[in-house]
């Protein structure tokens, strides 16, 4: 094996500790037996314990999930939609334009997106009175929009990589264009499908900024709750709920790498 | 044994000579019919004016260059391009508006297209339940088609566990588990390393001969297509330049296209000077002789013509020989040793290279010649071939 230099290890290791050193103090921090955030206490889980009595909290998580879960299910149609015409329709006048309008939002400030947003459902509201307020369905519409982006981007490249052949065959054998889609390219691009979900889910999941923009009264998300509390001094309740979050996240993320590995190996070309 | 071999050798002359091939045979029904197809890509004529006829029971191959149009024509008789102008008819039947799922025609593809997310079998299947084939009669038709192919015992893995060889060997199957009566291969053998594609060789014209399935071949391959072929059709620049069987494509090119794409040829550039019905002699300074032919052409009167000379019908050798037509004297300027032969590159004169080839007919033979001898090239009066276009 080849040896590497001392000052790639000693790199990597600094760029690791960045990256995971304030989450790693977190975690621990999280079963801190103290009432005093900064004080060690000893272990303890009874902050989780709490956390699970805190109704506000919980029902704040509930909502987040619920926001996620039909998100991340609409950004993976009309993404993988977008995606499909992206790669598909060849060159078309206004290509470059709806590419770049599609991926817009990855770059976008979400300090924009959220107020544009915004802005567009108040006008809204003021000429066909829908959506009337803003609540988790104006919460649903914004990360689905930006969701969105993530998928057909995705999408994109899993179908540019595919052997178009593939569905020559498929048509050659039998297949009419309407099973085909089913037959052959859905199965193909599936993990990418499934990545896309799974990045949506977590992204939505983790939103303050958009989600603070188009929520109403009562419809805090669970990031809006812990940004609340924080802000009136940080408890040891929210180093418990946070460390949870960061699981789910984790989970998430690793399940969609997972994934898209799965899928360059079912895609690899054979040499 | 010997007693009935006489006897068998002449009922199969009497045989082959009544059912003389489809081609030959005047008023012949073609299997497949290609009518004066031409295909445009914007303003690039991929394939212009086709007009061929295929046989039943053929294994036709399409050769030709890169971008000399055979692919095009491959996905027209299979219905991914539909044609400019022109007509295809697949056993009487116009293709015109059918679809590639509706054609009684398969395609193997050179990338082999395996779906990878299923398994070999189901690949397989997957032609017949798009038929609504009963589960039982698939099950059965896979296997004994996985089977054919030798494939049998890997039903279960998915393509990406499998080599080039066996991957090939799925897509045949694939194509065929439909019982297509026109089989289209695209570069069959393309992607295989040398020894397999020659053993695949002989394994696709059995099936083919088993099953007769009438075969399309396209292949740049000029090796491939002499080995598979009932019938070569050479096309260049979307036309076909000749069509004939593999022998006489090889003895008898009807261009120098022609005899340059196929093995290597030499070529004399000569005019005509004496031209009768059964001898033609032509002056050809790039020879630097007179070369006699022992069979008329036609031509006007002191054309420019080429004479074409396969290498290995070339002889070499260190004194004059007796014959006095078709010798021509030049010096070895380079030789490689190819095991089996040697290939001489002979320098005329007039700074002409000349190829020759020579069987290795005992070891020492490649001893007998080596740089800058001075030898003689003959060939035969009937071994060359006088090219006018």
């Amino acid at each position: 094996m080849k040896r590497r230099s001392i000052f790639l290890n000693v790199s990597a290791g600094f760029g690791f500790l960045f990256l995971y050193a304030p989450i790693i103090a977190l975690i621990i921090y999280s079963f801190n037996k103290s009432k005093l955030v900064t004080v060690w206490g000893g272990w303890s889980l009874k902050w989780y314990a709490e956390l699970m009595q805190n109704e506000q909290i919980i029902n704040a998580a509930l909502l987040s999930l619920k926001i996620a879960f039909i998100s991340a299910s609409l950004a993976v149609v009309l993404g993988t939609m977008a995606g499909f015409v992206l790669s598909r329709f060849g060159p078309f006048r206004g290509k470059m334009i709806l590419s770049g309008w599609i991926t817009a939002p990855l770059v976008m400030p979400e300090v924009i997106t959220g107020l544009s947003l915004l802005l567009l459902f108040v006008a809204m509201e003021g000429m066909f009175g829908w959506p009337s307020g803003r609540g988790t369905g104006t919460i649903i519409i914004a990360h689905t929009t930006f969701c969105m982006a993530y998928v057909a981007v995705i999408v994109q490249a899993r179908l540019s990589s595919m052997d178009e052949t593939l569905e020559e065959a498929a048509m050659d054998l039998g297949a009419k264009p309407s099973s085909l889609f089913f037959l052959v390219t859905l199965p193909l691009i599936a993990p990418a499908i499934i990545s896309g979900w799974l990045l949506s889910f977590t992204l939505s999941l983790d939103d303050l900024v958009i989600a603070s923009f188009v929520s109403g009264p009562g419809n805090s998300t669970l990031p809006m709750v812990i940004f609340s509390k924080v802000r009136l001094g940080v408890t040891p309740e929210v180093n418990a709920l946070a460390t949870l979050m960061i699981a789910v996240v984790a989970i998430g993320v690793i399940a969609a790498m997972f994934q898209m590995r799965r899928q360059a190996r079912l895609l690899a070309k054979p040499e | 044994m010997t007693s009935s071999q006489p006897i068998d050798l002449q009922n199969s002359t009497i045989a082959s000579a009544s059912q003389q091939p489809l081609w030959k045979q005047e008023g012949a029904e073609p299997f497949l019919r290609i009518e004066n197809v031409t295909k445009k890509f914007d303003d690039f004529t991929a394939v212009d004016n086709i007009s061929l006829d295929i046989y039943k029971n053929e294994l036709f191959c399409l050769l030709g260059g890169s971008g000399s149009g055979k692919s095009t024509l491959l996905r027209m008789l299979a219905g991914f391009e539909s044609p400019t102008s022109g007509r295809i008819l697949i056993d009487g039947i116009d293709m015109a508006g059918i679809q590639p799922w509706n054609r009684p025609v398969n395609m193997m593809f050179q990338s082999y297209a395996l779906f990878p997310h299923l398994s070999v079998a189901d690949n397989v299947a997957f032609g017949l339940k798009r038929e609504g084939v009963s589960r039982s009669e698939v099950k059965q038709r896979v296997a004994q088609m996985l089977d054919m192919v030798q494939l049998g015992h890997l039903g279960k893995r998915k393509p990406h566990q499998l080599s080039g060889g066996q991957r090939q060997r799925v897509a045949l199957a694939r194509a065929l588990i439909k019982r297509p009566k026109l089989l289209l291969l695209d570069e069959p053998l393309g992607a295989l390393d040398k020894k397999l594609r020659e053993e695949t060789q002989f394994e696709l014209i059995n099936i083919q001969e088993e099953l007769g399935v009438t075969f399309v071949v396209v292949t740049h391959d000029q090796e491939e297509a002499m080995t598979l072929a009932t019938r070569i059709g050479v096309m260049n620049h979307g036309v076909i330049v000749q069509t004939d069987e593999p022998h006489d494509v090889y003895e008898y090119p009807n261009s120098r296209f022609v005899a340059e794409f196929i093995g290597s040829v030499n070529l004399f550039e000569g005019k005509v000077i004496e031209d009768e019905p059964d001898r033609v002699r032509i002056e050809s300074p790039e020879a630097g002789a007179t070369l006699y032919v022992n069979h008329g052409i036609s031509c006007a009167p002191e054309q420019i013509v080429h004479v074409a000379v396969r290498p290995e019908k070339i002889k070499i050798s260190h004194n004059r020989p007796q014959q006095q037509d078709n010798c021509i004297q030049g010096e070895i300027e380079d030789i490689a040793y190819m095991g089996s032969l040697s290939v001489f590159r002979v320098r005329l004169p007039n700074g002409k290279e000349v190829r020759v080839t020579q069987p290795n007919f005992t070891r020492s033979m490649g001893d007998r010649f080596t740089w800058n001898d001075k030898v003689f090239l003959c060939w035969d009066e009937e071994s060359s071939v006088v090219l006018t276009a």
